[in-house]
């Protein structure tokens, strides 16, 4: 039985001889592309948004990614015949216009997974964003979406811990998890870090956060922060008999610093460490080992993402990032608020969300998912809204996110004008008042203001939020957002 | 008295609310069983934040779709332990969840007297801490009053 393999690929030259005849071919013409390719189950697929240069055949620049992002080099090199190399090869197989912007078009490139380290983000990257993105016959390129096999899937560990064990540890269940990040971000001493900790812990949050920059300065260093930090979330988990924790932002010079500041968290018993995305994959893994032998919950703080990921025509889109950062195992991942002060459209947003939670996601076009892709049990990730939201829009991140999300209100706690214990107070009662009254059947989205300026009524910490910043929003046009309109159900 | 700003323990989802009516809990539990969900009820006098088993009061009511059943449930398990922690949780086993879905407090003794804070200095500055409920000292079932 023929298989794909054995087909040749239209345009490719099948002449053993004139195809490794030394000089330049197309791309296309070595094999990179083949129109009747189906991809094999253990294949992984990119769908990447591409704009070549005036003149560049898109069909024939598909062909330079799949090659580019594989085994090709620019020349024709006849050890190449040393190896089953048509198997190597990546396989552009189709190419689409993108809707409404011309001179882009979408292609679809297909890898073996023989091309791959089991288990490695580092080396799948590698090759895939390794040197496509700087090929000059593209002037720009985005890597949009990718379908992983199962059979690459479980040479992953994934998150150490995992949304559902996290809220077990936690004991917090039927909510949105409460934080905040510590601010000012730079300056404060280390018992001065210490105060905002126990505040807005006592006040009602569950977890409190280092802010990506706080690593170990002049004004604190790391080893301060960990004891102060770890005295305000002891005296406060005493103070409210819950579960309380910090994130302690290990990310430092080396792995090895990052090692040992693990190890001091995890003595003083903190339940959580952070580390920043800029510390790189290889990192990322084994900081995500060294939680899972040490019942540590990891936080992954997106720092430096939107360098790459916030313009559609050229990056990687950040569902691709948290598809590896899932893989890689992390347990918290920044993913966006649709609402607050940072870049992401509410659907497109809501896209990154089903890649960390679901078990399955389905194709879903207008939130920017592709692809189906099977997790195969791995663990779920609990997404993190952080960045210029208030208790004001409770019942829209509700709405937009459910329940399994950490909500992190950082000036929204401490900026409160009767201070940190009350804005803490304002947050939790707005979250609980609206869990309370959607589950009641309530129509949040709508009621939202009303249900809040009621709880208002018993709660003056939450009525003072609601007069400082009720009428906040940043309502700015996203600049990432799905190419494909939102069609109305053909039956309700 | 517990000093922060509800003055009691804040475990569960709404105890920073007015504490719920029956009417309330039961809108409550019907949100629960319309997700599928099985509700149980656990009791203690020992609410320390790492206490994670409560006692059962029965089995989790897998076959139980009505709030009213489990409101009686309720009601019977105040009745014999008025004075005790009592918590409604919701049971979703739902293939990668099988975890508790919701989980919050329906009856607490009068007074909570909180935890202290037991600091061990041992090492340089390095503490190691032991958080201890002021009335677990007392034998279990004599906690809060009878």
């Amino acid at each position: 039985m023929a298989t794909a393999l054995d087909t040749p690929a239209a345009g490719a030259i099948t002449d053993q001889k004139k195809r490794y005849t030394a000089g330049v071919l197309k791309y296309r013409q070595m094999g990179y592309w083949d129109a009747d390719y189906v991809p094999k189950a253990t294949d992984t697929v990119c769908l990447f948004r591409i704009t070549p240069q005036e003149g560049v055949d898109p069909v024939e620049a598909a062909a330079a990614v799949a090659g580019e992002s594989s085994t090709a080099t620019w020349t024709v090199v006849w050890t190449d015949r040393l190896s089953a190399c048509d198997s190597y090869r990546a396989k552009a197989f189709k190419v689409e216009p993108v809707p409404n912007n011309p001179g882009q078009y979408f292609a679809w490139v297909a890898y073996d997974i023989i091309l791959f380290e089991e288990g490695s983000i580092a080396n799948m990257t590698a090759s895939l964003i390794g040197n496509v993105f700087s090929f000059k016959p593209l002037k720009a390129a985005r890597l949009e979406d990718i379908q992983i096999p199962v059979a690459y899937i479980k040479t992953f560990k994934g998150p150490p811990t995992g949304m559902i064990v996290e809220r077990e540890r936690l004991d917090k269940f039927g909510r949105p998890l409460l934080g905040a990040t510590t601010k000012p971000k730079l300056g404060l001493s280390g018992r001065n870090y210490g105060r905002v900790i126990y505040e807005g812990l006592k006040g009602g949050l569950d977890f409190m956060k280092d802010d990506e920059n706080i690593n170990s300065q002049p004004f604190m260093h790391w080893r301060d922060r960990f004891l102060y930090v770890m005295d305000a979330v002891n005296k406060a988990s005493a103070a409210t008999g819950e579960v309380k924790g910090s994130y302690l932002n290990v990310t430092g010079a080396t792995v090895e610093d990052m090692y040992e500041r693990a190890e001091f968290a995890k003595d003083l018993g903190s339940v959580i460490i952070m580390v920043d995305l800029v510390v790189g994959w290889s990192t990322i893994q084994s900081m995500s080992n060294w939680c899972r032998k040490n019942d540590m919950i990891l936080h992954m703080h997106r720092a430096g993402h939107g360098t790459y990921t916030r313009q559609k025509n050229h990056g990687v889109s950040f569902r691709v990032i948290a598809k590896w950062l899932r893989l890689a195992g992390v347990d918290h991942l920044h993913a966006g608020t649709a609402v607050g002060k940072l870049e992401g459209d509410p659907l497109t947003v809501q896209g990154y969300y089903n890649v960390c939670r679901e078990s399955y996601n389905k194709q879903d076009l207008p939130r920017g998912i592709y692809f189906d892709q099977d997790w195969c049990d791995l663990k779920k990730v609990m997404p993190v809204a952080s960045g210029g939201i208030h208790a004001g829009q409770m019942h829209q991140l509700l709405d937009l996110f459910g329940d399994d999300v950490v909500l992190q209100f950082g000036g929204g706690t401490i900026g409160h004008p009767a201070g940190i214990q009350a804005g803490a107070v304002a947050n939790r009662v707005a979250l609980e008042c609206m869990v309370k009254a959607r589950n009641e059947g309530r129509d949040i989205a709508n009621e939202g203001p009303e249900i809040l300026r009621k709880a208002a009524q018993f709660c003056t910490p939450l009525r003072q939020a609601l007069d400082t910043w009720g009428d906040i929003t940043f309502n700015y046009t996203s600049t990432d957002t799905s190419d494909y309109a939102v069609t109305p159900a053909a039956s309700v | 008295m517990m000093t922060n700003p509800t003055g009691r323990v804040t475990q569960g989802q709404f105890s920073f609310l007015p504490d719920l009516t029956d009417a309330e809990i039961a809108l409550q539990i019907e949100y629960g069983l319309r997700k599928g969900y099985a509700w149980s009820i656990e009791y203690t006098d020992d609410p320390h934040p790492r206490n994670t088993y409560w006692e059962m009061f029965g089995m989790p009511m897998f076959d139980l779709k009505d709030a009213a059943g489990v409101l009686l449930e309720l009601k019977s398990c105040r009745s014999t332990f008025p004075h005790h922690y009592i918590r409604l949780m919701a049971f979703d086993s739902t293939r990668n969840v099988e975890s508790v879905a919701m989980s919050f407090i329906v009856n607490r003794p009068a007074k909570e007297p909180g935890f202290s804070l037991i600091r061990q200095e041992v090492e340089g500055r390095h503490i190691n801490y032991t958080i201890k409920g002021h009335a677990a000292d007392a034998p279990e079932g004599e906690r809060y009053g009878a």
